[in-house]
């Protein structure tokens, strides 16, 4: 589906991303930020714009814009002002959005994206701000337009990048990036489908070499990490056409429609506002002490790319398991918890658990939909069962049994294993019993072993391995197996 | 009339009830019902809290200020009761909630006795704009007695409230206290919360007592002043015991005289009213002292600018989606917006909307708001360079005394300039207080102005309670 690019034309990106965050109580008052609730139940006068009510700040949207602002290596203004952006709409009680404007209280950063070819590229941070969230229009409910408030004075962060990206792709791997970023700050969920997390565009394309920008487009409504990209690859598309039939690119807001694949222009009355932003005198600046910075940049947890450079240097797994891992803030904390249980510490076991949390824990967690936090087998569990295998006790195949009875069971890994009498036979009396038994049965293969065939060597293996159920130590098969082999050649 | 000095004898005496006091107010207000003083009276609750505060008084549990009757400017909330701001767009429109200086003056144990009336929204200067009809002065019904607290001003003036609380965003307090002849104080911006006060222009607006002499204010003040949670404008700053304040005694005291309010326009009898004044200041030990304050002719250009901008968002809540008047027979939302805005507001409320508007607009927003903004900065360094040399400055009130009504409804501008002397104190954050000073020819009470520095309210109040003083015991005015 994906068209190639026009060689000769390269897009210029910026994303402003709305990020809903994850305060108990809305921005400017006590209110319960709770989503789903009864339409219009989380209200008070104050977020009902009542006449005669003033807002007043809840510290931790600043503090959680600041951790944004840490974790994005921007500069932290000591001291910032709200602003009010006015206009009118139903779902907005106070006929303005309190917001900030000039003097933002974030400004100045960068985050790290990593292109194809491996390398990482610096995507600038023009400014990270706070806001308050509008209400919810609801047109579908017969004539009438209902308006529920709820979501009126909920807390937005909006992060504001430089127009340096200059692919959908690009644009997609920030998107990801930011979606990390907040949620190992534990900032916000990163939920785009939900609305937690929401993207405009600012889109322009230029010829190739030429360094002014040329006429941009904002695009809204991407909702979803699909449509991100989608959505600007069609309109840059629809750029390069215009330029290259020698048309020029209007400047206009549109709407992605993402069920026909196609971004509508808004009505030019919609989008003709004038917002009239001026310093909200019902709001004293914001003043970030420097004490007060120090402390939250102690509660920042480590990060995304930190924390994948840790898992190489200190776990020397592959960049593919390290880059798994750290996908989200609870799989790599679930990994380090199984590695905490391990015993011994090598990097043989670090694998084994970086193995099988990527492939078992991950597979049962994606197709039975949940969180990582709320799967059934704790990590130290998990690490406890990979002690078995490592010490001898079960078989890796085996192993697969005990992790399913564990997704059903509250017991112990090695209280399963002896349940069910799945501990791996390891007496040499006992598995040499078996492997003459076997040789006795199958003296057709050990004709045709004798003869030079050395792949009926591995059908003997899994005869052996299949009449212990499984549970005979394959490295003493292997062992017991040939040394029988060769003493019966020499007869 | 009464002071609450004369309450508090009476009760202490056992002469009267606070009951029989509130009685007493509402047969006033029955009285001068053709001054239009009132917009709502709660007879009933202010009886029954007044029954409730006798209990209390009879238990020795009784607030400071039990027994005095209070009546509230309608633009500051009051639970249970309506808030009209003057307008037809709020005429039905019920408080959820007490704004904190009700709370404040209930917790006193104060009488609230009702609502009074006032310019639309507090944009005016005469209690001509409103929707339930304009205010008259008790002393000639055909003369306005100020605004936009005029009704505040009247009620105090006429006896149907001992003390009330009106507000001042440019002079709104200080100058119906000059038309009527009774004592109004602006206090220093966050001395008072905001919370619950129906905003004009939140960084000018102050609520503020009238009464009938400097103690009571002092009174009301100590009762609602202090920081409030509910308000992140108002100020941590303790607040100290203003009755304490009152010490009939000015000896060395430095008070400036402001060069720039005494120049042209002022009529002579308020500029000889006030050197009288100043003169028994200097006689008794005060230092008089000439100073400058250059910007002052700037003040109303950028009051007018400022305050539009902050009541064009301020006023945008009302908008007929879900409280206050919506027009009938509307077909969409952009008509739902502009008939019930245009239909809801009055003439002055909607010129100072498309004021407001008009500066904060891309284009015009750097040569008007954000120079106004600078031109603020100059005149609160103006005044702060003037209090490095003196403790407080006097300067008139008002450029005349009470005008006729219609005089100056048909030009703004001339209207207006009526705040010329107060407006510069909500620009700077400063306390200001207006008391009676005389009368002209036509016996029409003139306002001496006294302004302070930011929460020296203890100054302004001494000096205000010994020119009233040796006023009553001089002039025999
Ligand atoms: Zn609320």
């Amino acid at each position: 589906m994906t068209r190639q690019l026009h060689p000769d034309f390269e897009p210029v990106i910026g994303l402003e991303v709305h990020a809903q965050l994850l305060t108990k109580s809305k921005a400017f008052c006590a209110c319960s930020t709770r989503f789903g609730d009864e339409p219009n139940s989380n209200v008070c006068p104050v977020c009902l714009g009542m006449p005669g009510v003033l807002p007043i700040l809840n510290r931790n949207l600043v503090e959680f814009t600041i951790k944004m602002g840490l974790a994005t290596h921007c500069t932290i203004a000591n001291r910032s002002i709200f602003a009010r952006k006015n206009y009118f709409y139903p779902d907005l009680p106070k006929g303005y959005q309190i917001s900030q404007y000039e003097e933002p209280i974030c400004t100045g950063g960068f985050v790290e994206i990593e292109l194809q070819d491996g390398s990482r590229k610096r995507i600038g941070i023009t400014r990270i701000h706070m806001e308050e969230d509008a209400g919810k229009s609801i047109h579908d409910q017969g004539a009438e337009t209902l308006v529920d408030v709820n979501r009126c004075g909920v807390p937005l962060m909006e992060i504001v990048s430089q127009p340096d990206l200059r692919s959908p792709h690009e644009a997609y791997q920030y998107l990801f990036k930011i979606k990390q970023i907040v949620t190992y700050l534990g900032i916000c969920d990163g939920n785009m489908e939900e609305g937690s997390l929401r993207c405009d565009a600012n889109v322009s394309v230029r010829r190739k070499g030429e360094t002014r920008l040329g006429t941009k487009t904002e695009l809204k409504n991407l909702n979803s990490f699909r449509f991100v990209e989608r959505a600007l690859e069609y309109e840059i598309h629809r750029q390069i056409d215009l330029l290259g039939h020698g048309e020029h690119v209007e400047q206009e807001t549109l709407l992605w429609n993402a069920d026909e694949g196609i971004a509508v222009p808004m009505r030019s009355k919609e989008e003709a506002h004038d917002y009239r932003y001026f310093p909200d005198p019902d709001l004293v600046p914001v003043v970030v002490t420097s004490d007060w910075l120090e402390e939250i940049r102690t509660t920042l947890p480590e990060l995304p790319t930190e924390r994948r450079d840790r898992f190489l240097r200190q776990y020397h797994l592959p960049k593919y398991d390290a880059d798994i891992l750290t996908t989200e803030r609870p799989l790599a904390d679930y990994f380090e918890e199984v590695v905490r249980a391990l015993t011994p510490q090598n990097d043989e076991t670090y694998k084994l658990a970086s193995n099988w949390t990527m492939t078992d824990v991950l597979r049962v967690v994606n197709t039975e939909k949940i969180q990582i936090a709320d799967f059934h087998i704790s990590p130290s569990r998990l690490g406890e069962m990979i002690n078995l295998i490592v010490d001898g006790t079960i078989s890796s195949k085996i192993a697969k049994d005990v992790f399913e009875e564990m997704l059903r069971s509250k017991d112990s890994p090695r209280t399963i294993v002896e349940k069910k009498g799945l501990m791996q036979v390891s007496d040499e009396g006992t598995i040499e019993r078996i492997v003459d038994e076997v040789i006795a049965k199958n003296q057709n293969q050990v004709e045709q072993f004798k003869s030079g065939k050395q792949q009926v060597f591995g059908y003997l293996v899994g005869e052996t391995m299949k009449a212990s159920k499984g549970k005979a130590n394959p490295k003493l098969v292997n062992e017991l197996l040939r040394k029988k082999l060769a003493h019966a050649e020499e007869t | 009339m009464r002071t609450y000095d004369s309450i508090q004898t009476d009760l202490s005496a056992g002469v009267a009830t606070c009951e029989s006091i509130t009685q007493e107010y509402l047969g006033a207000i029955e009285k001068g019902r053709h001054l239009n003083a009132m917009i709502s009276v709660f007879a009933e609750r202010a009886l029954e809290q007044a029954r409730t505060v006798d209990q209390k008084l009879a238990a020795g549990s009784a607030g400071p200020l039990a027994g005095m009757v209070v009546s509230i400017k309608d633009v500051i909330c009051v639970k249970d009761e309506k808030v009209t701001c003057g307008s037809k767009m709020l005429e039905d429109f019920v408080s959820l909630y007490d704004a904190t200086v009700v709370e404040r003056l209930k917790a006193a144990d104060a009488i609230i006795i009702g609502k009074n009336n006032m310019d639309e929204f507090a944009m005016g200067s005469s209690t001509e704009n409103s929707a339930f009809g304009r205010v008259k002065l008790p002393h000639d019904p055909e003369r306005v007695p100020g605004g936009s607290s005029g009704g505040s001003a009247v009620a105090v003036r006429a006896g149907m409230s001992t003390t009330s609380l009106g507000t001042d965003t440019g002079g709104s307090i200080r100058q119906p206290a000059a038309f009527t002849g009774v004592v109004g104080l602006k206090p220093t911006y966050g001395r008072v919360s905001r919370y619950g006060l129906v905003a004009f222009a939140s960084s000018f607006d102050c609520i503020g007592p009238f009464g009938l002499n400097t103690k009571d204010v002092a009174r009301v003040l100590q009762a609602i002043a202090g920081h409030d949670p509910q308000d992140s404008t108002s100020a941590h700053v303790p607040v100290p015991d203003y009755l304490q304040s009152l010490t009939k005694d000015v000896r060395g005291l430095r008070i400036g005289i402001p060069r720039e309010y005494f120049a042209e326009g002022l009529a002579d009898e308020i500029r000889e009213a006030l050197e009288k004044h100043i003169d028994r200041l200097r006689d008794n030990g005060a230092v008089i002292e000439e100073v400058s304050l250059p910007h002052t002719e700037y003040t109303i250009a950028t009051y007018y600018i400022l305050a539009t901008a902050e009541a064009s968002s301020n006023l945008a809540r009302f908008d007929g989606a879900r409280y206050g008047y919506r027009a009938k027979g509307i077909q969409d939302l952009s008509e739902m917006y502009t008939k019930s805005r245009s239909e809801g507001f009055g003439p002055e409320v909607k010129r100072r909307i498309m004021l407001g508007t008009y500066v904060l607009s891309a284009g015009y927003y750097d040569a008007y708001y954000r120079k106004g903004q600078k031109v603020r900065r100059l005149i609160q360094e103006d005044f702060l360079k003037a209090f490095r040399s003196v403790d407080c400055l006097i300067t008139p009130t008002t450029p005349s005394t009470a005008f006729k009504a219609g005089e100056k409804s048909g030009d703004p501008l001339q209207m207006y300039l009526s705040d010329i002397y107060t407006t510069s104190a909500n620009l700077a954050g400063i306390p200001g207080i207006s008391i009676p000073c005389g009368t002209d020819h036509d016996g029409l009470p003139i306002g001496l102005q006294i302004l302070g520095k930011q929460f020296d309210e203890p100054t302004i109040l001494r000096v205000s309670d010994f020119l009233e003083s040796t006023f009553e015991e001089g002039s025999g005015n």
